[in-house]
């Protein structure tokens, strides 16, 4: 396998928690500059392989690269976005404070912001559309708002490896494709590798070049087109899924059980 | 007007009142409390930690008794049991519903045996009444030492790890990921809380504590979220209620506890009031603005 066209690597990993195996033969490579859907059922594992990936969970069997070296707690180089990230901040901080967290949240000591740090974290919040909200209290803000606040967070120290958690749960149909479309910008502008874990493909197939699928107890890597196929999908999520696609080639997938078969674009 | 100033206790020589070495360790007390008290308010409520804070304050009723019950001093007592009794709320679950059964059981236990410390000790009602309402006029020179070397304490600490403990408050996960010792930096602070309640103890009680540690931050934060300012406001608060309590209970003769509560709960109040009616109208201009205006990045990208 090739070290530097990968951003994130598996060699026969097996991850433990809580005595339980989640998953095994975790056999594969993201290349850089990949935007990724890691997709699954429920309990699959899916923030699991996040939290390997961070360096927070030890793997019990394998070998992880990311980035070219082993998972560690405090890689800079790595920006995370938790599920529900927000639903736990409170009204005591501003955008701006939590954007600036992620910038300088590790030091001890008293050392003042600098001139250049602000700008930095100026920089992120006019990059994802935060600036005319960044004095504003996170409780005051909407959940797109409060998504975008997050992401600043997590490219603010210029992360080459972007780790997002069901960054569009919650988001109405015009918020969810203005933040698929920042991550799609983000990753041409930097370069960057874009891990996204989703229940729903469809909002983010016009941006995904690849997927991370974890069937039946292991995680698989494939080009997008090799994983929206109907058999899989349905495999996959254990209900039948469909796969539509719009006269204008655009791809769709479709829960069979309640969307009718397709005529046309509608889901 | 003379037989009403009479009629509640005015006591026409406070300002000498105010002049005795017993106001004056009070009010250096009072001081050095308020101080360590309104720093850590914001972190109180950014952790979400308001309960565990007035439930200390309960934890250390049987350790103030339990000191009396065996001739230890009431400091030491206090700090044991408020030192113990966090770090023990702190292996219970990490959710806040777990948590706060967790809290409560303890502080209800503590409670228990604080009645049965205080009765085994014989301890009469007035040491047992000053544990649980505070006795300010009581402080001693030797208590003023450990004032303030616990306020030194408490805000050398939080000058080191302000910033990487905001982190793991408001955002445990990221910080985390971040390398921030989040479990290390949770025990720090309960032991900075725990100081600082045991002093609070002394001065307003177990009972009025939350008026001390969490109300003034909490007024802070209706003013602003910019954290140094909240800080300081924080601080303000304390001390002003700490001060102006002080010379209310010097004019009319009744217990500081009270007034120092009142003060910073109407202040509060106060701020509640101004505050509640701008932030509505803040919060439906910035729905408004939000609806208005053009999204920043273009739609449609199917």
């Amino acid at each position: 396998m090739n070290q530097q066209g990968n951003a994130v690597e598996l060699e026969g990993v097996r991850v433990v928690r809580g005595g339980r195996t989640v998953w095994s033969d975790g056999d594969l490579s993201v290349p850089a500059g990949a935007v990724v859907g890691v997709i699954g059922p429920n309990g699959a594992g899916k923030t699991t392989l996040f939290q390997v990936l961070l360096g927070l969970l030890p793997v019990a069997e394998g070998r992880v690269t990311v980035l070219g070296a082993p998972p560690r707690r405090g890689n800079r180089r790595i920006g995370y976005v938790p599920q529900n990230y927000t639903a736990a901040i409170g009204e005591a901080v501003r955008a701006r404070d939590l954007v600036t967290l992620g910038l300088t949240g590790g030091r001890f000591g008293l050392r003042p912001t600098s001139a250049g740090e602000r700008a930095r974290v100026d920089a992120a919040l006019e990059r994802v559309g935060a600036a005319g909200y960044a004095d504003r209290r996170m409780s005051e803000l909407s959940g797109g708002q409060q998504q975008r606040v997050a992401i600043a967070q997590a490219i603010v120290d210029d992360a080459e490896l972007l780790l997002l958690d069901e960054p569009l749960a919650n988001l109405d149909l015009r918020n969810q494709h203005e933040i698929v479309q920042l991550l799609g910008d983000l990753q041409r502008e930097r370069g960057a590798t874009v891990l996204v874990v989703a229940h729903d493909l469809n909002p983010l197939l016009p941006v995904l070049t690849d997927a991370v699928y974890l069937l039946d107890g292991h995680p698989h890597h494939a080009s997008i087109g090799d994983v929206v196929q109907e058999d899989l999908l349905t495999h996959l999520y254990g209900t039948p899924v469909g796969v539509v696609r719009t006269p204008q080639g655009d791809l769709f997938t479709r829960a069979a059980w309640r969307d009718p078969d397709p005529a046309g674009g509608e889901r | 007007m003379s037989g009403f100033l009479a009629d509640i206790g005015f006591q026409p020589d406070w300002l000498e009142i105010l002049g005795t070495t017993f106001m004056r360790h009070a009010l250096i007390g009072g001081s050095l409390v308020a101080i360590a008290a309104g720093l850590l308010g914001y972190f109180v409520i950014t952790r979400q930690n308001a309960f565990a804070a007035h439930a200390l304050a309960h934890i250390g009723f049987p350790g103030a008794t339990g000191a009396i019950l065996i001739g230890a001093p009431v400091t030491l007592g206090l700090a044991v049991f408020c030192i113990g009794g966090g770090l023990l709320i702190g292996l219970f679950g990490k959710r806040v519903a777990e948590r706060e059964i967790a809290t409560g059981t303890i502080l209800a236990l503590a409670t228990g045996l604080g009645v049965l410390f205080a009765s085994l000790a014989g301890a009469n009602a007035s040491a047992t009444t000053s544990v649980l309402f505070g006795n300010l006029l009581a402080v001693s020179s030797d208590q003023l030492v450990v004032f303030g070397l616990f306020t030194a304490a408490v805000a050398l600490v939080l000058a080191l790890v302000a910033r990487p403990l905001l982190f793991a408050s408001v955002d445990p996960a990221v910080a985390e990921a971040r390398g921030v010792p989040v479990r290390a930096l949770g025990v720090t602070f309960v032991v900075l809380l725990a100081l600082t309640i045991t002093m609070a103890v002394q001065v307003v009680g177990t009972l009025l504590l939350f008026a001390l540690v969490v109300t003034p931050a909490a007024t802070a934060l209706r003013l602003t979220a910019r954290p140094a300012a909240v800080a300081g406001i924080a601080v303000a608060v304390a001390l002003g209620s700490v001060w102006i309590g002080l010379v209310l209970s010097a004019m009319v003769n009744l217990p500081p506890s009270f007034f120092v509560v009142a003060v910073a709960v109407a202040t509060w109040l106060v701020v509640l009031g101004l505050t509640g009616r701008r932030s509505e109208v803040h919060q439906r201009a910035s729905r408004d603005a939000h609806a208005h205006h053009a999204p920043a990045a273009p739609v449609g990208g199917t």
